[in-house]
């Protein structure tokens, strides 16, 4: 059922929408096929825009090709694949004039869902695959196999490429290999019997992808945190940050167990709740151990006056912020950035934090290490914010790096002989050039006992309700935490020429910014970038806002979050920064931030 | 309120435990509590316990949540590190001090309010957990820094001191453990320190979750008529369910033969656990037996007193885990770190 005239020919450059029902084993399809496309070499991305549901409801998986790397997500439809009745009319409506629809026809299609501008590719996956399966689960899993056949035929995805991943996955266990090989086997056959395969939208292998990988952040902070010596780990199971706490598991128990006697060498604890889960974290740190928590926004909610206590009892503390949608439960399966202002000045009393925002994977395993070099440094909490699409979505990054030279930074702890040296030790006395001051392990000598509180506090740790002494301590945080700036990674900055505006985003709008700078270059706008990558901010971005009469903060809240934390901790006026703001819960695309900066900047040059 | 450093003066005469300190050596700063205050008198048995375990100072860790009983933490073993830490939370910060080193002896002090509102969630997880702590509750059934609320553990019937009496039912931290899988459960009276200390030390010598809840009457809000947490009150109703004595390990264990009704329990580092009195029938390592015991003795208004329960046999946090026996904390980093070479390895399964 040919309806409409053919596209011009787009190698390596369009993007396919696949409409799902959760739980039906479409997820492995789904990832199987972008797999296949990283390893032809071809920038990728997929968008697993799911439910919080576990079987039942529509979910939505967007795979994203690009020559030039720009795989943010598109909002732009070249194929939809709609394998679920229930949302066939608003699939439908998305799919781009010109594209290309792939659907089940074992039933009929309602005519009146028939758009003329779309090529509808019915092939009757259900059929096919009762006809060749026997059990009913088997029938539903193999029609997502049968599909992604199809689309190997349709888009010149190397076929060999998918069964040598079909055999990788499936290798050990013979009945499911050939089960698979003969869905996709059928998936590939019926399209290249019914249709011009491939379609003017294709793929070509390229070199797009060497030195590089795809991973989720999740997985890889969980890595950096065994790469950094992390030991005890506590949490509390939440949605999007769940996956962080099984990937560590999964590294310490091949990694982190000794062969022989089973040792291990970490303990992971899944707590009560998230306030025992930090406090176990807090505990294990003034104990001596690099110790970290994961959690989402709610968690980090709950968690709230523990980390005022380590801030006060300046104690290291590393927490990872997988942000998810909200307030309160919000959208638990959908992204966003909106714990920036709570988790920089988390708990009562006048708190200050240091936080990390990664921008991809790579970033979450570099940024997990550097958060407990910074926690023990500055003896203090380090939140690492990434989100959902960071955590939970596979992303093509160069591959991870380490160098067996690094030394974890400790921070300043005294060891036996040099409290040994000292006349008497004083906990928060004689600060350092980062307004920091030496610790003491428990088990070390009774030398360096004192006593740790959250109560007001003299420089000795002793009680205190003597405004001078307690001004004293606080006025010291507040020094350690502006001096902190120095420590961080720098923001990433990129200028045009003949740039008058600027843009300043945050963590993952990273591509979708920068695929719009390009946009908005070639429509003759060209602009400055950067992208903050932690908290307290630092000279470069504060001579980068100093620079821009007018700078675009792009950001995934309502709020606009990073806006006002850069007008709080910066010197920039605030009348000089504008917002773009995503935050319906999907990944940013560039196409929003294009047309919102294009909005507002042309009435003014107009007038 | 500042912090009033005892004077430490030295006695050549007073004696010393098996490394050589004196019972000094096991104090802290002076007591900013109400003079009579039953939680001194239980720093007074914790000091004694520890000095004559001869555990060195700074293998010690003191942890508390917040209240007047937390704050006692400062008033024992000025040589070991403490951590005041926030309401209801010391169990899971304790628990996360002992999964970064399981070398310690940690001793955690809470109250009634700390450890059975606030804290109530965590302490249960703390006992299942079967975390390595001794964890005293300083229970006086009343909010003392707050002037006088009633805590949860207050009876029903029991009056404030003006005289509104409580309606609510008390949880009791015992039966609670009992439920919840805890492995050492004692309870004692501040006002007897004969009874009190050697519980400490079986409990200290306990390899688990040890809990010893301590009736410990608030002088200046619940010991007047009509509470029932008042030295007049515990006095009349105590029952010393259990006598027991506790032989450290260090100390040579003579050849007693267990007389009638006695019964021996090897504590985990080895030490000897001896209950030289039992009610008729009465098993310590009996859950079930117990928590029929105790509910008989509550229903007659009685407060037993003693080790109620021990299950010296339940692995704790660590075994359980499988946690290498050199602490967590004093690993290097060559120990914990894949290293390079393994990394490239690692990521051929993302390609």
């Amino acid at each position: 059922m040919t309806l409409t005239a053919p596209t011009r020919t787009r190698v390596n450059d369009f993007a396919l929408k696949l409409a799902n029902v959760n739980g039906t084993g479409s997820a492995s399809a789904n990832s199987l096929l972008m797999q296949a496309i990283f390893r032809m070499g071809v920038p990728v991305s997929g968008k697993n825009l799911f439910p919080s549901n576990i079987q039942g409801l529509p979910t939505w998986y967007e795979i994203r090709v690009n020559h030039s790397g720009f795989v943010a997500r598109a909002e732009e439809y070249d194929l939809m694949v709609a394998m679920n009745a229930q949302t066939y009319d608003r699939d439908i409506a998305e799919v781009t004039g010109g594209g290309y629809l792939l659907y089940d026809s074992t039933w009929p299609l309602d005519p009146r869902l028939i758009r003329e501008d779309v090529t509808f590719l019915g092939v009757p996956f259900a059929h096919l695959c009762n006809e060749h399966f026997s059990g009913a689960r088997e029938r539903i899993l193999l029609k997502n196999i049968a599909y992604a056949g199809s689309l190997v035929a349709l888009l010149g995805i190397g076929a060999d490429t998918v069964a040598q991943l079909l055999e990788e996955k499936f290798g050990g266990k013979p009945k499911l290999r050939e089960s698979n090989q003969l869905a996709l086997r059928l998936g590939v056959e019926y399209a290249n019997e019914h249709f011009a395969c491939p379609l003017p939208i294709r793929l070509e292998a390229m070199d797009g992808n060497d030195g590089k990988i795809l991973i989720d952040g999740n997985t890889s902070a969980a890595l950096g945190c065994v790469y950094a010596g992390a030991t005890v780990a506590a949490w509390y199971p939440i949605t999007p940050s769940t996956s962080l706490m099984d990937a560590f598991t999964a590294f310490c128990d091949e990694y982190r167990t000794d062969a022989e006697t089973k040792q291990k060498n970490y303990m992971i604890i899944q707590a009560e709740d998230e306030i025992a889960a930090i406090g176990i974290v807090v505990g294990a740190a003034w104990n001596g151990a690099r110790a970290f928590t994961s959690t989402s926004g709610p968690g980090v909610s709950l968690m709230n006056e523990i980390l005022g206590l380590a801030y006060y009892a300046e104690i290291p503390a590393v927490l990872f912020d997988i942000q998810r949608t909200g307030p309160s439960t919000g959208m638990p399966t959908r992204t966003q950035q909106a714990d920036i202002l709570e988790c920089a000045y988390a708990s009562h009393g006048d708190t200050k934090h240091i936080l990390l925002f990664p921008g991809d994977p790579r970033e979450c395993f570099d940024f997990a290490v550097k958060a407990f070099d910074l926690a023990e440094r500055f003896q203090t909490p380090v939140m690492v914010l990434s989100d959902l699409d960071i955590g939970m979505n596979d992303w093509v990054v160069p591959k991870l790096s380490w160098s067996d030279s690094y030394k974890p930074d400790r921070g300043q702890v005294l060891n036996e002989k040099q409290l040994a040296r000292l006349t008497a030790f004083q906990r928060y006395a004689e600060p350092d050039a980062n307004f920091v001051t030496a610790r003491t392990l428990p088990g070390v000598s009774p030398l360096g006992a004192y006593f740790a509180r959250g109560s007001g506090h003299t420089e000795s740790g002793v009680y205190t309700e003597i405004p001078d002494e307690y001004q004293q301590v606080v006025d010291r945080l507040a020094k350690k935490h502006r001096a902190s700036a120095r420590h961080m990674p720098h923001p990433v900055i990129e200028r045009r020429p003949g740039a008058q505006v600027g843009v300043v985003t945050v963590g993952g709008c990273d591509l979708a910014v920068r695929e719009a700078l390009d946009v908005l270059e070639e429509r003759g706008v060209p602009a400055d970038f950067l992208r903050v990558r932690a908290f307290p901010f630092g000279e470069m971005v504060e001579e980068f806002l100093a620079g821009h009469d007018v700078v675009f903060v792009v950001e995934q809240n309502r709020d606009a979050q990073l806006r006002s934390l850069l007008t709080l901790e910066t010197g920039v006026d605030k009348g000089r920064l504008r917002s773009v703001l995503s935050y319906g819960g999907f990944p940013l695309s560039a196409r929003t931030v294009v047309d919102a900066i294009s909005a507002e900047l042309t009435p003014a040059r107009d007038a | 309120m500042p912090s009033i450093t005892k004077p430490l003066v030295p006695q050549l005469d007073l004696p010393r435990n098996a490394i050589g300190l004196t019972v000094r050596d096991y104090e802290g700063s002076m007591s900013t509590l109400c003079a009579g205050c039953g939680h001194d008198s239980i720093t007074a048995a914790l000091v004694r316990a520890l000095w004559e375990l001869a555990v060195e100072p700074h293998m010690i860790a003191k942890l508390s949540g917040i209240g007047c009983s937390s704050k006692t933490t400062a008033y024992f073993v000025h040589g070991a590190h403490g951590f005041n830490s926030v309401h209801g939370r010391m169990a899971a910060i304790a628990t996360g001090a002992v999964a970064a080193n399981r070398d310690l002896l940690y001793v955690g002090v809470s109250g009634d309010g700390d450890s059975l509102s606030i804290g109530l969630g965590q302490l249960c997880h703390a006992m299942r957990r079967n975390v390595r702590l001794l964890y005293i509750i300083e229970n006086n059934g009343v909010y003392g820094l707050t002037k006088g609320q009633f805590s949860a553990s207050a009876d029903v019937g029991s009056t404030m001191k003006k005289g509104a009496p409580n309606a609510l039912p008390p949880i009791d931290p015992i039966m609670m453990g009992l439920a919840s899988g805890a492995t050492f459960l004692a309870r004692s009276f501040s006002g007897d320190k004969e009874q009190l200390v050697p519980i400490l030390k079986a409990a200290a010598a306990h390899g688990g979750f040890a809990m010893v809840d301590v009736i410990s009457p608030c002088v200046t809000f619940n010991d007047h008529e009509g509470s029932t947490k008042s030295y007049r009150y515990t006095r009349r109703h105590e029952v010393r369910a259990t006598e027991a004595d506790f032989i450290p390990i260090r100390r040579e264990i003579s050849a007693e033969i267990p007389g009638n009704g006695t019964r021996q329990v090897q504590m985990h580092d080895g030490s000897l656990l001896t209950f030289r009195s039992l009610p008729e029938g009465y098993d310590p390592g009996d859950r079930a037996l117990v928590i029929s015991y105790l509910q008989e003795r509550a229903a007659n208004g009685e407060v037993a007193t003693g080790i109620l329960f021990v299950d010296e046999k339940a692995p704790d946090m660590h075994e359980r885990n499988g946690t290498a026996m050199q602490p967590l904390a004093r690993m290097t980093h060559a120990q914990l770190s894949p290293g390079a070479a393994l990394l490239a390895d690692i990521q051929r399964a993302w390609r």
